[in-house]
C-alpha cells in the first residue's frame, strides 16, 4: 500500500504536476492560434513570438518595479506586471495587423500568404526581442517559491517520495482557469463574442447580418495577443525565458491546436494537454516508478525511459501526424484546413 | 538587360567588400552565397515549380552535412567490432517491423486491422529497442573522448555532395509519403516538425555522427592553405604579386571552392531550367495553378508532388553536404530554423518565386545583406544610441545585441517584398 502511494506521489511529481502547468501554458498559446485561424484563417508563425515579444515586456516592467521597491508578497512582482505587457502587446499586434495583414485581407488574398507574411512578422519580432532583452536566458520569478516543499511534505505523510508544488506552477494553472472561464463567458454571452462566432462560422452570412468585420478582427487580435503574453509569462516564470525555446513552442501549440480540432477553442484546450501528458509521459524514466509496484522491490535495469528527453519534439509530432491520418479534423471536430 | 544589370551589381557588392573590407571576406560571403544560392534553387523547385510549402529545409541540409561526415570520416573498426552487429540487426529488426504493419494495413480489415497495427507498433518498438540499445552503449564505450561512434567510410569527402542528396530524397520520400497529402498549412507544420526531429536526432545519437561532439577529423580534398604555403610555385607566384603569402594562401583556398561550388551550381541551375522548359516543367506549373482541372486532366498530382518535393529536397541535401565540406565540421547543435530554413524561405521569395534565376540572386543578395547587416548592426546602433550616456547599461546592452538588428532587417525585407513586389526581382516569365 505503502509503495502504491510512493508510486503515484512520485509520478505526480515528476508528471502530473509539470505537466498540468505545461498544458495550461500550451492550451491558451493553442487558444490564441486557433482563435486567429477561425477569424483571420491563416497559421500565424509569429505567435511565438508573441508570446516572447509580451513575456519580454512584462519582464523590463518588473525589473522596474523590482527597482522600485514593489513587490507581490508572496507571489512573483511579474504579476502585477502582466496587464502593462498585454497593453503593450496587443498595441503591437494592432499595428502589425493594420500595417501588414489588413492589405492582404482587402485583396483576399490567399492564406498561404497570410502565412508567408507572418513568417516576416516572427522575423521583425524576434529581432525586436533579441536586440531589447537579448538572446540569453532571463529568471524573473521571486516571490514564495515553494507552496509545498518536497522535504515538507515527505514529514508531513511519512513518505519515501516527496511533492514539491511551486508556486509558479500553482498560479499557471489558477492563472490559465480564469482566463479560460472569462474567455469562454466572452465568446458565449457577449455581443462582440457572438458576432466572432458568427464570423468564424461564415464569413457571408455574419457579413450580410451586419456584423462589422473590422470590429471582429481587431477583437481577436486583443484576445489573441493577450493570450499570448499571458501564456508567455507564465511559461516564463514556470521555467525561465529566452527567446529561442519560445519560438520552439510554436511546434507543440500548433500540435495542440491540430490534435484538438483546428478553429474549437475546446479542443485547444484539450490538444494543449494532450501534447503536454504525452511528452512528459513518454520522455520519464519509469526505473524508480516500476522500483515500487514491483512485488519484491527489485528495480528493473536500465532507466525505463520510452524515449530521451531530447525527442520530446517528436512526440508532439508523432501525435499530430497519428490525429491527421486517423481524425483529421482533431478530437473535437474542428475544421479541415 | 535588368536582370543581367541585378547580376552585374551583386558582382560590385562583392568587389566593394573585397576592396574596403578585405578579399578573404569577400571570398567567404561568396562561398556562402553560392551555397545559399543552391538552397534556394532547391527550395524554388518546391515552392516555384509545384507550391509546396515545405517549413523543413533545415532538416534536409542537415542530412546533407551527415552525409559528409558519414562518406568522409575515417572508419572506426574498434566501434564496428562492438556494435556494428547490434546496429544492423536493430536495423533488420525496424525494417521486419515496418514490413509486418504493411502487411497487417494491407491484409486485414476493420478493427482487427486497427489493434493488430497497435500491438505492432508498441511490441515492435520495444523489440527493436532491446536490441539497439545494447548495440549503441557499447559503440559509445569505444574511446569516447575521440570516437564513440562507427565512423565514416574514409572516402573523399566531394563524393558526399551526391551522397548527400541521396540522403535527403530519401528523407524527403519518407516525409513526403505521410506528410504531401495534407492542406498547406498541415504540411507546413509536418515539415517544421519533421526538421526539429532530424536536428534531434543527429544531435542525440552520438554513434552515428558523434552528435554536439562533432566530428572533427574530416579531410578536405583540396589543398590547405598550409600546403600552399609549403609549396615552392606558391610561395613564387605570392612573390611575384607582391602578396603575402599567408593571406593568398587562404584566398587560393577560397577560390577553388568558389570555383567547385560554381560549377556545382551552373550544373543545377542548367539541369533546372531544362526541367522548366520541358513538358514536365509545363505539366507542374499547371498543377500549381490549378489543380483540380489538372486532375481532371489525368495528371496523377500527388506522384507529381512527391517527385517534386523529393528532387527539390535532394538539392538542399547536394548545399548541406558542401557547407560540411566548406566548414570541414558538421556541428548539428548550430542549426536553426531560423537561419536553414525561414532565411531560404526570404531568399526564394526576394529572387522571385518560380524563377530560378531570381532565387539565385536572392540567395546571393539575402545572404551578402545577412552578413554585413551583422557588421553594420553595431554601427547602426551607435548612431541611434548617440544621444545617451556612453556609460550607462542601457547603451551597453543595446550595442552587444545590435548585431540581431538583422533578423528584424530580414522581416522587414520580407514584408516590403511581399506587399510591394510579391513577384520578386526577377519575376516568372
Amino acid at each position: 500500500m505503502e509503495d502504491l502511494l510512493n508510486a503515484l506521489v512520485l509520478y505526480s511529481n515528476f508528471v502530473i504536476v509539470p505537466g498540468l502547468a505545461y498544458g495550461s501554458q500550451l492550451a491558451l498559446g493553442a487558444l490564441g492560434v486557433t482563435l486567429i485561424y477561425s477569424i483571420l484563417r491563416f497559421s500565424n508563425f509569429a505567435h511565438g513570438d508573441t508570446m516572447a515579444f509580451g513575456a519580454m515586456l512584462t519582464i523590463l516592467v518588473t525589473w522596474w518595479f523590482q527597482s522600485m521597491g514593489i513587490s507581490a508578497g508572496p507571489l512573483p512582482t511579474a504579476l502585477l506586471a502582466l496587464p502593462f505587457g498585454i497593453i503593450g502587446t496587443v498595441i503591437f499586434a494592432l499595428v502589425t495587423d493594420r500595417m501588414v495583414y489588413r492589405f492582404y485581407r482587402k485583396v483576399k488574398a490567399p492564406n498561404i500568404v497570410m502565412m508567408m507574411a507572418s513568417v516576416g512578422v516572427m522575423f521583425v519580432m524576434n529581432g525586436v526581442v533579441r536586440v531589447v532583452i537579448g538572446p540569453q536566458e532571463q529568471r524573473f520569478a521571486d516571490g514564495e517559491r515553494f507552496i509545498i516543499k518536497a522535504r515538507a511534505f515527505k514529514e508531513m505523510t511519512g513518505l519515501n517520495e516527496g511533492l514539491a508544488i511551486r508556486t509558479t506552477q500553482a498560479i499557471t494553472v489558477v492563472v490559465a482557469v480564469i482566463v479560460v472561464a472569462i474567455l469562454f463567458w466572452f465568446l458565449q454571452k457577449s455581443r462582440t463574442g457572438k458576432a466572432m462566432r458568427a464570423y468564424a462560422d461564415n464569413e457571408d452570412l455574419a457579413l450580410l447580418s451586419g456584423i462589422n468585420p473590422d470590429k471582429v478582427v481587431m477583437a481577436a487580435w486583443i484576445i489573441a495577443a493577450t493570450l499570448a503574453t499571458i501564456a508567455g509569462v507564465l511559461y516564463g516564470l514556470d521555467k525561465s525565458f529566452k527567446p529561442f525555446t519560445y519560438f520552439q513552442l510554436l511546434l507543440p501549440i500548433f500540435a495542440a491546436a491540430i490534435v484538438g480540432g483546428i478553429g474549437n477553442p475546446l479542443g485547444a484546450i484539450a490538444g494543449g494537454f494532450v501534447i503536454a501528458f504525452s511528452e512528459m509521459g513518454f520522455t520519464y524514466a519509469y526505473k524508480k516508478f516500476l522500483f515500487y509496484l514491483m512485488p519484491d522491490g527489485s528495480a528493473p535495469s536500465g532507466l525505463m525511459q520510452l524515449l530521451s528527453t531530447d525527442y520530446k519534439f517528436a512526440v508532439s509530432f508523432m501525435i499530430l501526424v497519428l490525429v491527421l491520418l486517423v481524425r483529421p479534423t482533431g478530437i473535437f471536430r474542428g475544421k479541415v484546413l | 538587360m535588368k536582370n543581367v544589370a541585378l547580376f552585374a551589381l551583386m558582382g560590385l557588392a562583392f568587389v566593394g567588400a573585397g576592396e574596403f573590407q578585405s578579399w578573404s571576406f569577400s571570398l567567404t560571403i561568396l562561398n556562402l552565397c553560392l551555397i545559399s544560392a543552391i538552397m534556394a534553387l532547391g527550395v524554388n523547385i518546391q515552392w516555384g515549380y509545384a507550391g509546396i510549402f515545405n517549413v523543413g529545409i533545415m532538416g534536409f541540409a542537415a542530412l546533407g552535412g551527415a552525409a559528409a561526415v558519414l562518406v568522409n570520416a575515417a572508419p572506426v573498426p574498434e566501434a564496428w567490432a562492438a556494435g556494428g552487429a547490434g546496429i544492423g540487426a536493430s536495423l533488420v529488426a525496424a525494417l521486419a517491423v515496418i514490413g509486418l504493419i504493411v502487411l497487417i494495413r494491407k491484409k486485414l480489415r476493420g478493427s482487427l486491422r486497427r489493434y493488430a497495427t497497435i500491438a505492432v507498433v508498441i511490441g515492435g518498438y520495444f523489440a527493436v529497442r532491446a536490441v539497439y540499445g545494447p548495440a549503441v552503449n557499447a559503440i559509445e564505450a569505444v574511446d569516447p573522448a575521440k570516437t564513440g561512434y562507427l565512423g565514416g567510410l574514409g572516402l573523399p569527402i566531394t563524393i558526399s555532395w551526391a551522397v548527400g542528396g541521396v540522403f535527403a530524397a530519401g528523407g524527403a520520400w519518407v516525409v513526403g509519403k505521410v506528410a504531401l497529402g495534407l492542406r498547406s498549412d498541415y504540411l507546413a507544420i509536418a515539415t517544421l516538425g519533421i526538421s526539429e526531429i532530424i536536428i534531434a536526432v543527429l544531435k542525440n545519437e552520438d554513434w552515428l555522427t558523434r552528435g554536439v561532439k562533432n566530428v572533427s577529423t574530416l579531410k578536405p580534398d583540396v589543398p590547405t592553405a598550409i600546403e600552399f604555403q609549403g609549396s615552392e610555385w606558391f610561395l613564387g607566384i605570392a612573390q611575384s604579386l607582391e602578396a603575402d603569402p599567408i593571406v593568398a594562401s587562404g584566398i587560393a583556398v577560397k577560390l577553388i571552392y568558389a570555383v567547385l561550388f560554381a560549377i556545382v551550381l551552373g550544373g543545377l541551375l542548367w539541369l533546372s531550367e531544362r526541367a522548366l522548359n520541358s513538358p514536365w516543367g509545363r505539366m507542374m506549373r499547371a498543377i500549381r495553378d490549378n489543380r483540380d482541372s489538372a486532375q481532371a486532366m489525368g495528371k496523377d498530382v500527388t506522384k507529381r508532388h512527391l517527385q517534386t518535393f523529393i528532387i527539390g529536397s535532394a538539392v538542399v541535401g547536394i548545399a548541406g553536404a558542401m557547407l560540411t565540406t566548406l566548414d570541414m565540421q558538421f556541428t548539428p547543435g548550430t542549426y536553426n530554423p531560423l537561419r536553414f530554413t525561414f532565411l531560404i524561405w526570404v531568399m526564394v521569395i526576394v529572387g522571385g518565386s518560380g524563377n530560378n534565376w531570381g532565387s539565385i540572386l536572392g540567395g546571393f543578395l539575402i545572404w551578402f545583406v545577412w552578413i554585413e547587416a551583422e557588421r553594420f548592426g553595431p554601427i547602426v546602433m551607435e548612431l541611434a544610441t548617440s544621444g545617451m550616456d556612453p556609460e550607462s547599461a542601457l547603451k551597453s546592452s543595446l550595442m552587444d545585441s545590435a548585431a540581431h538588428l538583422r533578423l528584424f532587417l530580414m522581416g522587414i525585407i520580407l514584408l516590403l517584398v511581399l506587399r510591394f513586389s510579391p513577384r520578386g526581382l526577377i519575376p516568372e516569365k
